[in-house]
């Protein structure tokens, strides 16, 4: 299952879409807005995808990730658009027979959707200022562009 | 050739348009399409070695040909999860 969605991450129907009788392990990763990032306070963040691709790119993830372990269950929701602090951005969430392939399952998941899906984050920081993140653009460029 | 390119995130805002029309050679490729940006819009040539660009949803090198039908896309390092 996987899912893009503006709205709050229903965590209960997440972990749903992946029980199972077959399953003796569920592993549930969430990423959540935190407010510090290298001593910088974050007030809010915005999201933004290219739907279409990034829809693909997860759905090749499960693809990938049911190849790689024995997944009973899979579902990946990822939010867009506005988030307060504290809410969740992403939702990894995978069932497997044993606990060992759902931990590995879950966090190759999450590290390689970090990788390669397209969605982007903005920091609104608690300055004022604006951030988008993009790893490895050091100079952030909006900041200079900015009068 | 006629192309549409989307754009996302800080090329979106450097091009103030989620979406530039380009004029390209018949049969270029990625390659040619990134000097045609450094040169034509000159916003984008900072993040230019930056960015990887995908044709219908998947991601292409620099020898990729396009063609008008093609959808795409500028992706600068992602930022997900």
């Amino acid at each position: 299952m996987i899912e893009i969605t503006t709205k709050p991450i229903d965590t209960d129907a997440v972990l749903r879409q992946v029980a199972s009788p077959e399953a003796g392990a569920v592993v549930l990763f969430l990423g959540t807005t935190r407010r510090m990032t290298d001593g910088r306070e974050t007030e809010s963040l915005d999201y933004e995808c290219f739907a279409d691709m990034a829809e693909r790119k997860l759905a090749e993830l499960e693809t990938e990730a049911r190849r790689r372990w024995p997944l009973v269950g899979c579902a990946i929701v990822h939010r867009v658009g506005h988030l307060e602090l504290g809410e969740p951005s992403v939702a990894v969430a995978v069932s497997t027979p044993h606990r060992r392939a759902s931990f590995e399952a879950g966090e190759w998941l999450i590290d390689t959707l970090k990788q390669v899906v397209p969605i982007w984050k903005k920091e609104n920081w608690a300055d004022g200022t604006t951030q988008w993140v993009h790893p490895g653009l050091e100079v952030p460029p909006e900041l200079k562009a900015k009068p | 050739m006629n192309v549409t390119l989307h754009l996302f995130a800080v090329a979106r805002e450097l091009a103030q348009s989620d979406t530039l029309e380009l004029e390209l050679p018949e049969g270029a490729t990625v390659g040619q399409l990134r000097e045609h940006l450094a040169a034509e819009h000159p916003a984008l040539a900072e993040i230019l070695p930056h960015v990887l660009f995908a044709v219908d949803s998947e991601y292409v090198d620099n020898e990729r040909t396009l063609s008008p039908e093609c959808q795409i896309a500028c992706i600068p390092p992602v930022s997900g999860g």
